[in-house]
């Protein structure tokens, strides 16, 4: 794997950083934060950067800084939660349609297309509408809405794989489909699986943090960068920009590292197929 | 010049290996004087995962006006490199020794004007001709291309000339064709269809790597014969590439066998199956199975083809596998010397003659 | 006309050491009007053929002549349309409907495709190849799988370095042998070679055929080979069958065929084999 990560060059090494540090934010974050995260202190609201606190206090008073990296949690949490479900659901679906091919393949087909036809956000908006505010929901109607993203492009490189003659050679010798989509399909596409995963994170966190930042993801208090920003959106105007900028900032820092290294790994991923054919 | 090779040892006089290599005295030639296509020395290399690899070592071949030389070599012989090299199509960062010339010029000083008239004079015909030719594009738009760019031949005139040399490969309904695209045609007819344009731009050499490869035995029989047919009636040279030894001899007027990168053998086509001059050529004719007669067991070559990397550069790059290597084998690495009006590259070329058995167990 | 009776290869080869074990099995193989379309297009029409035990019969013919069609269709890749196939007795015309009757059937007839480079999954090793292939037929024991497997590896000639290799680093005759290890491994009666040395080198092919001829001999499976090649057919088989556009043009023993040729088509097929002293001859344009 680390070999993989090298031959992204520096750009996907650094994104790899990046994410990793957010990583260790949202595994340790409530631990590690320098100040208590949640303690609000009106008379220190807006008060810039001084003393041990670094990037200042927010529109509670609380340090910004805690307040980011115990928020790396949720904002990192929820997309994880939605590429999970989008591509457990979208390989799932591609491998059966490729499998089976023929009515399966044009019903599946079929039926993504409509999929297609729901922005995610508007789903996330129809799920708080039905079940209430809350990352649960809107986690959940972003995996549906992802899933024919990830059906799509996987159910070329499955089909790809299912014509394959060593699939023919597997079926061949009596092994049931099952066994040969699991044990030989599924690993053979891998690298393309990893790819759009990395990619998807980045747009989760995306519209994760716009549906939060609309109130209808994540509730305050509890710490959430996109909250964050709607949370501190006053500060802007009154001249305070920075709580709001810095959580903006590491939305955008992260969304890029998940961006280039899944644009350098679907580059990989490509390069391997294409390889696979040559002599 | 080139540098010369260190390694050779008691090289033929230029002169002589120079008049074999043209092809002087042997079965029915050309006029006389400068061979047409003189590929001298050739070594390229090509970087592989950082590192220079040699992918052809001292290539030497001549190609005379209205002559038909067969390349013939196995997967990793250089057969098909030296084609590309010929071409000037060699990818980027390849390393060059040697020269090629054509007509007595350094192909590799042609730029230009110069090299578009050399390329329409020298005409490449592939393998696959679906890899080579754009699907989206008719027919008659990719046949009278060369013509109408680079010989400023107009539209409707290039369109005639296209469907007389339809016709030519044995295609009648040219207007109809010239309509199509690509998909619409199968193999075979898409392979005259590509012999067809090759001939548009009134070449003197055709460089056929593999034409008939991909294609059915009957369909290659039919291919086969326009190309012979088209080559007398318009006196063109040919270096017909392939692996198939049996082809290359049977339409070639002189045989090129091709191992490791290497040149090991030159021979007239009517002498190769039964006096060849290199065990790798009598080993490789004797590995074939025989359409004739099954034997209990086929006389296999043991070990597998060297590619021209992994060759060494101070032996025989055949001595492993061969039944006659002997010691003096793999002390240098054997120069090509000429015996018989041959080119040999095997130290023991003269005294195994008559031994080499093409024969099959 | 072409001869419409079916061409009976039946009867174990009477010299093979294993005749005494086989001759009370009849035909191992048998094929009874086979007809296979796909939509409008008759892609085999009428094909009728049996193999003997311990015999080989090659399927000869170009491409569109629907020879690798009937490959597909014996191995159960392919539905027949029509007809039958019957394998060691049990038939297999139509799809199998268990797990257990898939397995059964794998261990009857097994095949060896062309394409060495696609021909094994890119990130399995030799040995875990043939291993997996093992472990579907038999429910051994892991010592006595692993030396099975050796003993696999060992009768296609590969040695222990080659056997922990992934395809990637092997070369096409290499996996070709691993290839036909793995089908090996079901030990089935009947082997479909479809063209399965045509991308070989020369030389290599050589080796492989020598092999297949080894193996043939150790363990008396029937070969029905898919070829173009007919001096791979001469060396190989004992009967042959002539495909042309999906019908069966010519059959008979293959020095029979090969040496005098009946049928116009197989006569064009045998005169364009090149050959020193060769000289193609233009058949006529073509126009469609």
């Amino acid at each position: 794997m680390l070999g993989v990560l090298r031959s992204t060059g520096i750009a996907g090494m650094v994104s790899a950083v990046v994410i990793a540090v957010a990583t260790v934010f949202a595994a340790f974050g409530p631990t590690i934060a320098p100040y208590n995260p949640d303690l609000p202190s009106l008379g220190l609201a807006f008060v810039g950067p001084a003393g041990g606190h670094l990037l200042g206090f927010d529109f509670e008073g609380r340090d910004v800084l805690s307040r980011l990296i115990a928020g790396a949690q949720s904002s990192m949490l929820g997309p994880l939660a939605v590429v999970v479900g989008a591509m457990a659901l979208g390989t799932v679906i591609a491998v059966v349609a490729a499998w089976r091919q023929r009515l399966t393949d044009t019903v599946v087909s079929s039926g993504l297309d409509i999929l297609f036809a729901f922005p995610g956000i508007l789903l996330a908006v129809l799920a708080a509408a039905v079940f209430g505010a809350g990352l649960t929901a809107a986690a959940v109607a972003l995996a549906i809405a992802y899933m024919p993203y990830v059906a799509r492009v996987l159910r070329g490189a499955a089909l790809k794989e299912r014509g394959q003659p060593y699939v023919a050679a597997l079926e061949v010798q009596g092994s049931s489909a099952s066994r040969i989509c699991l044990r030989h399909i599924v690993p053979n596409m891998l690298p393309l699986i990893v790819a759009q995963a990395t990619i998807m994170f980045g747009w989760a966190m995306v519209d994760l943090a716009a549906i939060s930042f609309l109130g209808l993801g994540v509730q305050p208090p509890a710490p959430n960068w996109g909250v964050m920003i709607s949370e501190n959106e006053p500060g802007i105007l009154q001249g305070y920009p920075l709580p709001a900028l810095a959580a903006g900032l590491c939305i955008v820092a992260v969304v890029i590292a998940f961006n280039v290294l899944g644009e350098r790994l679907f580059l990989q991923a490509q390069v391997q197929q294409a390889q696979a054919v040559r002599r | 010049m080139t540098v010369g090779d260190p390694n050779q040892n008691v090289p033929a006089a230029e002169g002589s290996v120079g008049a074999v290599l043209a092809g002087d005295g042997l079965a029915g030639g050309g006029p006389g004087g400068a061979p047409l296509l003189d590929v001298d020395r050739l070594t390229v290399r090509l970087p592989v995962g950082g590192v220079p690899r040699a992918v052809l070592r001292d290539v030497s071949l001549t190609v005379r006006v209205g002559e038909a030389v067969g390349l013939v070599g196995e997967s990793g012989s250089g057969k098909s490199m030296t084609a590309r090299a010929i071409d000037r199509l060699l990818p980027a960062g390849a390393q060059v020794e040697g020269q090629i010339r054509y007509r007595g010029r350094d192909i590799s000083e042609l730029s230009g004007g110069d090299l578009r008239a050399f390329r329409t004079k020298v005409a490449m015909i592939f393998q696959d001709p679906r890899a080579h030719v754009n699907p989206v594009r008719r027919i008659g738009d990719f046949m009278t291309e060369a013509m109408r760019a680079n010989l400023r031949v107009p539209a409707r005139y290039a369109h005639l000339r296209a469907i007389e040399m339809l016709a030519q490969v044995g295609i009648d309904d040219g207007a109809r064709r010239l309509r199509q695209y690509p998909h619409e045609l199968s193999g075979g007819m898409l392979q005259r269809v590509m012999i067809a344009a090759a001939l548009l731009t009134d070449p003197v050499l055709l460089l056929a790597d593999e034409p008939t490869t991909a294609l059915d035995v009957t369909t290659q029989a039919e291919v086969m014969a326009i190309l012979d047919d088209l080559r007398r009636e318009y006196g063109l040279a040919m270096l017909f590439i392939t692996h198939d030894l049996e082809l290359a001899a049977a339409i070639c007027d002189r045989t090129v066998v091709m191992y490791a990168g290497q040149v090991v053998e030159v021979r007239s086509s009517a002498l190769l199956h039964q006096d060849p001059l290199h065990p790798y050529t009598a080993a490789l004719a004797a590995a074939r199975p025989d359409i004739e007669r099954s034997s209990t067991r086929l006389r296999a070559i043991p070990g597998r083809p060297l590619s021209a990397f992994e060759a060494p550069a101070d032996e025989c790059a055949f001595a492993p596998r061969c039944p006659h290597a002997s010691d003096a084998c793999r002390q240098s690495l054997p120069a090509l010397t000429e015996l018989d009006g041959g080119l040999s590259r095997c130290v023991r070329a003269a005294e195994l003659r008559g031994q080499l058995t093409v024969t099959h167990a | 006309m072409p001869d419409t009776t079916a061409p009976d290869l039946a009867g174990p080869d009477s010299t093979s050491p294993h005749s005494a074990a086989l001759a009370s099995n009849g035909p191992v193989l048998v094929v009874t009007s086979l007809r296979k379309e796909f939509g409008s297009l008759v892609a085999v029409d009428d094909v009728s053929f049996a193999v003997g035990a311990g015999r080989s019969m090659a399927i000869v013919g170009e491409s569109g002549s629907g020879k690798t069609t009937i490959a597909r269709m014996i191995v159960g890749l392919e539905r027949p349309t029509r007809g039958t196939i019957t394998a060691c007795g049990a038939d297999r015309s139509r799809p199998a409907r268990s797990a257990r009757d898939r397995r059964r059937r794998g261990a009857e007839v097994q095949i060896v495709f062309q394409d060495p480079y696609t021909s094994l999954d890119p990130r399995q090793s030799a040995e875990d190849a043939v291993s997996e292939a093992l472990r579907l037929h038999h429910d051994w024991p892991a010592d006595r799988c692993r030396s099975r497997v050796t003993e696999l590896i060992d009768l296609v000639g590969l040695d222990a370095r080659q056997a922990r290799s992934l395809p990637r680093a092997l070369s096409g005759g290499q996996r070709q042998r691993v290839a036909i290890a793995r089908a090996l491994a079901a030990e089935p009666r009947v082997l479909v070679l479809d063209e399965s040395v045509a991308a070989l080198d020369v030389s290599i092919q050589a080796q492989v055929l020598n092999l297949l001829a080894d193996i043939r001999d150790e363990t008396a499976v029937s070969y029905v080979l898919i070829s173009h090649d007919l001096a791979v057919v001469r060396q190989l088989t004992d009967h042959a069958i002539v495909m042309h556009r999906g019908r069966v043009v010519e059959h008979g023993p293959t020095a029979r065929v090969l040496d005098e040729p009946q049928d116009p088509y197989t006569r064009r097929l045998r005169a364009s084999v090149p050959r020193p002293g060769w000289k193609p001859t233009r058949a006529g344009s073509e126009s469609s």
